[in-house]
């Protein structure tokens, strides 16, 4: 079983007609994801590759069952492109576009709440569960169906960690990049949750980095509820401590916030914390055999 | 983004929040002038963009034409806290009766808007949260709702029993609010917020960072000034890159934020100095790869550039076209490892094969070969 996205996903692509769009959408169809439309408006009529692209979600939804969306939209519309699948009754909405404003991505997040949407993103990779579908940029070829779950905050990251899992032999569940932004839709701990309730789902890997404390919530959530090992990796240990905030921040978090800090939090969940994140697979390995 | 001091005025005084009268001075002539125009005790504060300024030695009080001399000399073109002063703020010294500290943020972990009225402020203002976390009051703002009255009379009614000064503080709070929602603002600080000798408060000092991906809407002369343009990492964010200098000597050029802090990490592990973090950011464009030559040559320390990327949306044969056409204009003589993987590998490989670059796939390799 996959969390998120199976062969039920059916995909709207937002901004369809564009670089990004277009070429994606070519390689997830590749991939086997059912596209069923696509949107760009005041394109609406035309097609890209076999797939109609019409002016607005509403009639994707409407015309083609979609279920699910991935958003290629430039950052100065792609809020308005979230808002608009959100209230066209999508329940699955991934937005890949990078430069949304922290603000607005505040705006989604407390709009969204109560509304049993999930919302993943901005600024993210997206999801694959391999050989069933695929609702993001994620390089096809690395990508082996398998029983390692993965959550990220980073893109190019989760790619290095894929790729060592899977030329050991081992293969992922699913794999969920929820983003680089201050503020993401979902946070680690509701997809780890997913991971956790998932037959399938084995082993679980939380790729982390500094800021923000989502990774203390996550070690504070594996400590409480999850007996499935769990193998992480911290971002930003080198990077100089200056490169913060002002008081303002700083009061907030509580000093919170540090890749030692996140590791230690890691450590005391009793998650396995690697140095190095090419050398997921082979650890994973042997802690399987 | 930071902005200085001097720019963060200019917005605060178009949301009429009041200052302390000054002038901005690039020489020591200005400063005179400026000194004589205000024609009291003034404060000398050097524009830098790091905060503790004042600690560091950046402010300065003169009382006469002598000392406006002697202090302007010593600041302007010294170096505080690493950052070259161009510029001084010259304002009047105000007698300061009581201090507060008003912050206003996003919080991260509740979703909100986070807007801080403290009843104490100044320098000690971390302090004063850690050890009287009593005197500070906290209210989130949902971000679609907007702040409303209630909010800021439970704030003014929390600092002060004075009717007028509450008055006065209501207005503060709702105008900073506004500029820091308009302004795209994650950081908007007044410290201190100053009860000056006539009963009304001044913003003596503020701070703003601007949201990275909301700088289309600051006034236009802020971000062209010449202090934000002379800087890379300002210059790096126009054409879309993100960039840090730091102390060591390897170049880094890589696609994501994790996977360029996780290069790093892996140089630094390996024995090796990092020289800056550098993320060409989704979407590949090849004029971004030449960008970041351009920005990481001027870099004098550097001995070599390691390239990491892991193609997904950026495709490997756009970077290396841009690769490349950089080696052609600006031919480094400093060696350059490439390390492609991903999205269209295969095209990148046969353009830089004929080119006799040497290509690796995987990362461990790639970190050795730059590090020895």
């Amino acid at each position: 079983m996959s969390i998120l996205i199976d062969k039920s996903t059916r995909v709207v692509v937002q901004g369809i007609t564009g670089r990004d769009g277009a070429f994606h959408t070519d390689l997830m169809l590749k991939y086997g994801t059912n596209i069923v439309a696509g949107v760009t408006p005041g394109k609406g009529g035309t097609t890209i590759g076999e797939v109609n692209v019409y002016n607005s979600v509403c009639e994707a939804v409407t015309l083609h069952k979609a279920n699910s969306s991935i958003i290629f939209v430039p950052a100065k519309f792609a809020t308005d492109a979230v808002f608009e699948a959100i209230d066209s009754g999508i329940s699955l909405i991934v937005c890949i576009s990078e430069g949304i404003p922290v603000f607005e991505s505040l705006k989604i997040y407390n709009y969204i709440k109560g509304k049993n949407i999930t919302y993943i993103g901005g600024n993210c990779p997206g999801i694959i569960s391999p050989e069933l579908c695929k609702l993001g940029i994620m390089p096809n070829s690395i990508h082996k169906k398998g029983k390692i779950g993965i959550v990220s905050r980073s893109g190019t990251l989760t790619y290095e960690v894929v790729n060592s899992i899977s030329s050991v032999g081992l293969g992922q569940s699913t794999v969920v990049g929820i983003g680089g932004d201050a503020i993401p839709g979902t946070e680690f701990v509701e997809i780890i949750d997913k991971f956790n309730k998932d037959p399938e789902t084995e082993v679980i890997c939380i790729i982390g980095e500094i800021g923000g404390n989502a990774e203390e919530d996550a070690a504070d959530f594996i400590r409480r509820h999850v007996n499935k090992p769990v193998f992480g990796y911290i971002a930003g240990r080198f990077v100089p401590k200056e490169k913060r905030m002002g008081h303002a921040g700083a009061i907030v978090s509580g000093g919170k916030g540090s890749a030692e800090n996140k590791i230690n939090a890691f450590k005391d969940a009793g998650i396995e914390v690697l140095d190095i994140p090419y050398l997921f697979g082979e650890r994973i390995k042997i802690t399987l055999c | 983004m930071k902005i200085h001091e001097f720019q963060a005025r200019t917005i605060l005084q178009n949301y009429n929040i009041p200052l302390a009268n000054g002038f901005l001075a690039s020489s020591v002539q200005d400063a005179l002038k400026a000194f004589n125009k205000l024609n009291k005790k003034v404060v000398i504060k050097a524009q830098i963009l790091s905060g503790g300024r004042g600690k560091a030695g950046g402010i300065k009080i003169a009382d006469t034409e002598e000392e406006v001399i002697k202090y302007s000399e010593l600041l302007l073109n010294s170096f505080i806290k690493g950052e070259k002063v161009n510029l001084l703020l010259i304002v009047e010294c105000v007698s300061v009766q009581k201090e507060f500290y008003l912050g206003i943020t996003v919080d991260r972990e509740k979703k909100k808007i986070a807007v801080l009225l403290s009843k104490e402020g100044g320098v000690e203002i971390e302090e004063t949260a850690t050890k009287e976390p009593e005197k500070i009051l906290k209210v989130y703002i949902d971000p679609i709702l907007g702040i409303r009255k209630f909010h800021i009379l439970r704030m003014c009614c929390f600092v002060t029993d004075d009717k007028t000064l509450r008055n006065c503080l209501f207005d503060i709070i709702e105008s900073a609010y506004n500029a820091f929602i308009e302004n795209n603002c994650t950081l908007l600080e007044i410290n201190p917020l100053s009860l000056v000798e006539d009963g009304h408060l001044i913003a003596l000092d503020s701070k703003m960072n601007i949201d990275d991906n909301g700088l289309d809407v600051l006034p236009k002369g802020i971000i062209e000034h010449n202090c934000i343009r002379l800087d890379d990492e300002y210059e790096a964010s126009q054409a879309g890159l993100s960039y840090i200098k730091l102390d060591g000597d390897i170049g880094c050029i890589v696609n994501g934020a994790g996977l360029a802090m996780a290069t790093m990490d892996m140089i630094k592990i390996a024995g090796g100095k990092p020289a800056n973090f550098l993320d060409v950011g989704g979407s590949s464009n090849p004029q971004k790869i030449i960008k970041a030559f351009e920005l990481l040559l001027r870099n004098e320390n550097l001995k070599s550039i390691l390239v990491n990327i892991f193609g997904g949306i950026t495709r490997c044969d756009d970077v290396a076209k841009g690769l490349l056409k950089a080696i052609e204009i600006f031919k480094p003589n400093i060696p350059i490892v490439v390390r492609l993987i991903g999205t269209n590998f295969e095209c990148a490989e046969k353009i830089l094969n004929s080119e006799e670059i040497e290509v690796f796939t995987d990362l461990n390799s790639a970190i050795k070969k730059v590090v020895q």
